[in-house]
């Protein structure tokens, strides 16, 4: 389907911004909006816009159209502030597939790109592609271990991957997608969800999921020919790519019969949640996608609905959580990362003000509008509170955009993730329970 | 009394605007145009151009070049008005004035606060809120909308019932006439009989008579205590009973706010708090003031509301309890678009007695007219929000909405009522002012409006009946030009 004025395949709907009753309740909620103070940079004013479009008033072509949609961090804070319903994040991604689209249509086209050909190749041949990616992965370890990435070398890069390439963490030991054994019978089927980049970059956490997974019963499985989310081909309107890349992961994951995906990355969970709205128009995957999508859970939220021991204890630790956008806002996990923080001994659980206000991380808003990132970055390491030793997160754009932040602005904090901090507790439970049951025995 | 305008921008008049402001703030591209085209009506007309002054004299300088070039201007806080207030109806430039944003001093010894125009009220009430004060206007938009946009609508919300509206707290105002002139009005003081009240007069006047820039408001010591009442109704009659037999008896309550079975549905599937879906009404009571007697209060209005058979009656126990009652409150004007995508909003208000009345009324009508009708608002003061809620694709229903409208307000009058509480006269009503106020009347605010802006450059199309839209309202006629306009110059 397609009108006159969004002539490309799934293009904002009409009923879709047709309830957007304009009351501006979404404006103070969102974080470009909060920035600038600017209609042009509110959810109201992007739907509205989309709408004007839809009416034949303004051009999709004008400028302003793509800067304002690809402006968006997709963070999602407005859909729960709208009393309407309105899907905008939905709106603002069909939007962007739009003039993707059109752009590349009109060879013609003289306007800057919304995006660049390095981010659309990543897209389509690296992320998707686990053994590339992890070839550069390695790379990019032995890279930062010969000590170039600090040095020379990252002059090489532009401004905003330079940023992220000082602040990236040592490359871990990937983690093979392979069935995971497991000594209990576990009291439900779990699939697990690796990722692209935290399979590459934070593969420890993929490790530390499984082992926190195994510990509480649930032992999991890691279903092979999985691949990236498409979360960040779907931001950059690259839709055709995203939808790929959804039907090949519901393909994998329904090969085992599973209670639920759990992911660990609330970007990843929050598109495998959406991927009936990519699908919406694949009679094939339609209804596979919509089964696919109930399953997925954060593994915070399946510890809690399967139900899970808190550790005896662990190192006295002050802690503070960084909500991930996607994990809040579409996940809508709500404060279940907290309450399980919160109920480890000898954690010193500390408050976040706005902890849900997206830290301009965004996927790859960081690198596309470095300057916006940097103003929301700074605002959210102000909102650190005093003190913090640990800041918890739960997705891997975060957690670079975390790491960039307390390098800049807090340093000497460490960032993790939360399974990092369960798995930990209970590797020293481990170690010193061994006396203790035997004395209870 | 028509508009004296000459058309769009000349390339001579934006220079000179952006000699002022700097290119950045005069906005003259389609996308901004039709992003300050709209409210929270269902209104939409497409301005000139947008420019966003960021000082007194910058709003002066403004107001000057667009009155020498006969430009209408119309001001703009967070277009989030429910009567088409800040709505180019004649086009012109929309003049924003969202960077005017300090909070230029809060005086705790004499009870004060100088704020300027652009900032947003609940924003505001929470700084004075950190220094123990209290700035009691809320409007359910607070998030969102002004203190400009405040004082040019006068604004209410919940708590008026108690407290009063923007007027009964604004002191003075510093306000730009078209014609650039600077006037200052008011003072600092509580009591102040120096001349006309200008200061009362502008606030409410929807800028039609001059630009407010920023205001000297009253701010009082913030009640040391408060609770949030929620009481269950099976049958609406008893809901609307029980709000006059409160006001009946004395009791003072800060805010009863009424909302009716259609509204519980809606914010029950936003919100999710457990609401009684199978109830005719609730009414959502906050007592407060100091923590004895907020407890007699509640326990006062309890013993009233079960007399008045409600099916229950629960305090919040923690203050997040309430709060999240109140998000749900606020939430209902934007939820209903989840019953059709259409709304249309009043805020007919009548005396308190007639409320039992009025609610009767509107469900009358929205039978006979086969229309979505919500009932919900302020309940304690008598100004409800009926809303229609319909799809403008719909041209024969949206017949019988226009006819239950006009049916509301002849209803509302009748009963010794207003057309409007606190949303403003803007597009929406102005065709029914006549019927409200009589030709004399009429020609007093007319010959008031020619005194401050005699060639009705400054937010001309409210108010008065033979600038607005005629009725009944036709649906943004000009954009279907614009749009075939387009496509054939594309071809």
């Amino acid at each position: 389907m397609s009108s006159a004025e969004f002539p490309f395949i799934d293009p904002p709907g009409r009923e879709q911004y047709q309830p957007c009753i304009k009351c501006g309740l979404c404006l103070d909620s969102c974080p470009t909006f909060q920035e600038t103070g600017e209609e042009l940079e509110s959810p109201r004013g992007r739907v509205q816009l989309i709408a004007a479009v839809d009416r034949g008033v303004v051009p999709l072509s004008a400028p302003k159209v793509a800067a304002t949609l690809f402006s968006c961090l997709d963070c999602r804070a407005c859909e729960v502030a709208c009393p309407s319903g309105v899907p905008i994040g939905s709106l603002i991604e069909r939007g962007r597939g739009q003039v993707v689209a059109m752009q590349r249509a009109h060879r013609s086209w003289r306007g800057r790109a919304a995006v660049g050909t390095t981010t659309r190749l990543a897209l389509k041949h690296l992320l998707p592609n686990p053994k590339r990616l992890k070839q550069v992965g390695r790379l990019l370890a032995a890279a930062q271990r010969l000590g170039l990435i600090k040095s020379r070398a990252r002059f090489l890069a532009p401004v905003g991957m330079r940023r992220m390439a000082e602040a990236m963490p040592l490359v871990p030991r990937t983690l093979e997608s392979d069935t995971v054994s497991s000594d209990t019978p576990p009291k439900a089927r779990v699939g697990v969800f690796l990722g692209c980049i935290m399979d590459v970059l934070f593969a420890d956490a993929n490790q530390a999921t499984i082992r926190v997974l195994q510990h509480n019963h649930l032992g999991p499985v890691v279903p092979g020919g999985q691949t990236c989310c498409g979360a960040l081909a779907i931001h950059a309107g690259e839709r055709d790519q995203a939808r790929v890349q959804a039907r090949q992961n519901i393909d994998a994951f329904f090969a085992s019969d599973l209670d639920y995906v759990v992911t660990n990355a609330g970007g990843c969970g929050a598109a495998l949640m959406e991927y009936p709205e990519w699908l919406a128009e694949d009679p094939q995957y339609r209804d596979k996608a919509e089964r696919f999508s109930q399953k997925v859970v954060d593994v915070a939220v399946v510890l809690e609905k399967e139900g899970w021991r808190a550790p005896s204890r662990t190192s006295p630790e002050k802690i503070t959580y960084q909500a991930s956008c996607h994990l809040s806002n579409v996940m809508k996990a709500g404060a279940a990362p907290v309450r399980i923080l919160k109920s480890i001994p000898g954690i010193e659980f500390q408050e976040m003000a706005d902890s849900a206000r997206c830290c301009g991380s965004a996927g790859i808003y960081n690198l596309t509008h470095p300057e916006m990132s940097e103003a929301l970055l700074k605002r959210k390491m102000a909102d650190v509170p005093d003190g913090t030793e640990t800041i918890v997160t739960g997705n891997p754009g975060c957690w670079l955009q975390m790491l960039h932040g307390v390098d800049a602005y807090r340093p000497g904090i460490r960032v993790r993730h939360l399974v990092q901090v369960l798995d930990d507790a209970y590797g020293r439970e481990a170690l010193s329970t061994p006396v203790a049951t035997g004395a209870s025995e | 009394m028509t508009v004296k305008k000459d058309g769009p921008i000349g390339a001579d008049v934006a220079e000179k605007l952006v000699g002022v402001v700097g290119s950045e703030h005069v906005l003259l591209d389609i996308e901004e145009r039709s992003l300050h085209s709209y409210d929270a009506t269902i209104h939409r007309f497409l301005p000139d151009a947008v420019v966003r002054p960021a000082s007194l004299q910058q709003v002066s300088d403004v107001l000057a070049i667009c009155y020498q070039a006969r430009i209408p201007v119309v001001p703009r806080g967070a277009s989030t008005g429910l009567s088409g207030g800040s709505l180019p109806v004649h086009a012109g430039v929309v003049l924003d004035l969202g960077r005017l944003d300090a909070i230029r001093e809060i005086n705790q010894e004499d009870l004060y606060a100088v704020v300027e125009a652009g900032v947003k009220v609940e924003r505001f009430a929470q700084a004075v809120g950190a220094v123990g004060l209290l700035f009691p206007p809320d409007p359910s938009s607070a998030r969102a909308s002004t203190m400009g946009g405040g004082v040019a609508e006068n604004a209410g919300g919940p708590h008026a019932f108690k407290y009063g509206v923007f007027r009964d707290y604004v002191l003075g105002l510093t306000v730009v006439k078209m014609d650039g002139t600077i006037i200052r009005t008011g003072g600092k003081t509580v009591k102040n009989v120096s001349g006309y009240d200008m200061t009362r007069l502008l606030v409410g006047s929807e800028g039609t008579l001059a630009v407010v820039v920023d205001a000297t408001v009253r701010l009082i010591p913030k009640p040391a205590a408060k609770r949030t009442l929620l009481t269950v109704y099976d049958r609406l009659d008893d809901a609307a009973s029980t709000v006059s037999r409160i006001i009946a008896e004395g009791m003072q309550p800060a805010a009863i706010e009424f909302i009716d079975d259609a509204s519980i549905r809606v914010v029950e599937s936003f919100l999710h708090l457990g609401l009684p879906l199978d109830a005719e009404a609730l009414l959502l009571i906050e007592v407060d003031g100091s923590e004895a007697e907020v407890i007699r209060q509640a326990e006062e209005v309890s013993r009233l509301c079960r007399a008045m058979k409600a099916r229950s009656v629960e305090m919040a126990t923690t203050d997040q309890e309430a709060a999240k009652l109140w998000t749900a409150r606020k939430s209902i004007s934007s939820a209903v678009a989840r019953i059709k995508p259409t709304k249309v909003s009043e805020d007919a208000t009548v005396p308190r007695s007639q409320i039992p009345e009025m609610v009767r009324r509107l469900k009358q009508i929205g039978e006979k007219y086969r229309v979505d009708l919500v009932v919900f608002g302020h309940a304690g003061d008598g100004n409800l929000h009926p809303n229609i809620m319909c799809n403008e694709d719909d041209s024969e229903e949206m017949e019988r909405v226009w006819q239950a409208v006009a049916e509301i307000f002849a209803v509302t009058l009748a009963l010794g009522g207003t057309l409007t509480g606190e949303h403003g006269v803007g597009t929406m009503k102005a065709p029914f002012m006549r019927w409200e106020h009589g030709d004399q009347a009429l020609d007093m605010m007319r010959a008031i409006k020619a005194a401050w802006d005699p060639d009705h450059l400054l937010n001309p199309g409210k108010m008065f009946p033979e600038d607005a839209p005629p009725w009944p309202i036709s649906l943004q006629p000009w954009e279907s030009s614009l749009a075939k306009e387009r496509r054939s110059s594309n071809e």
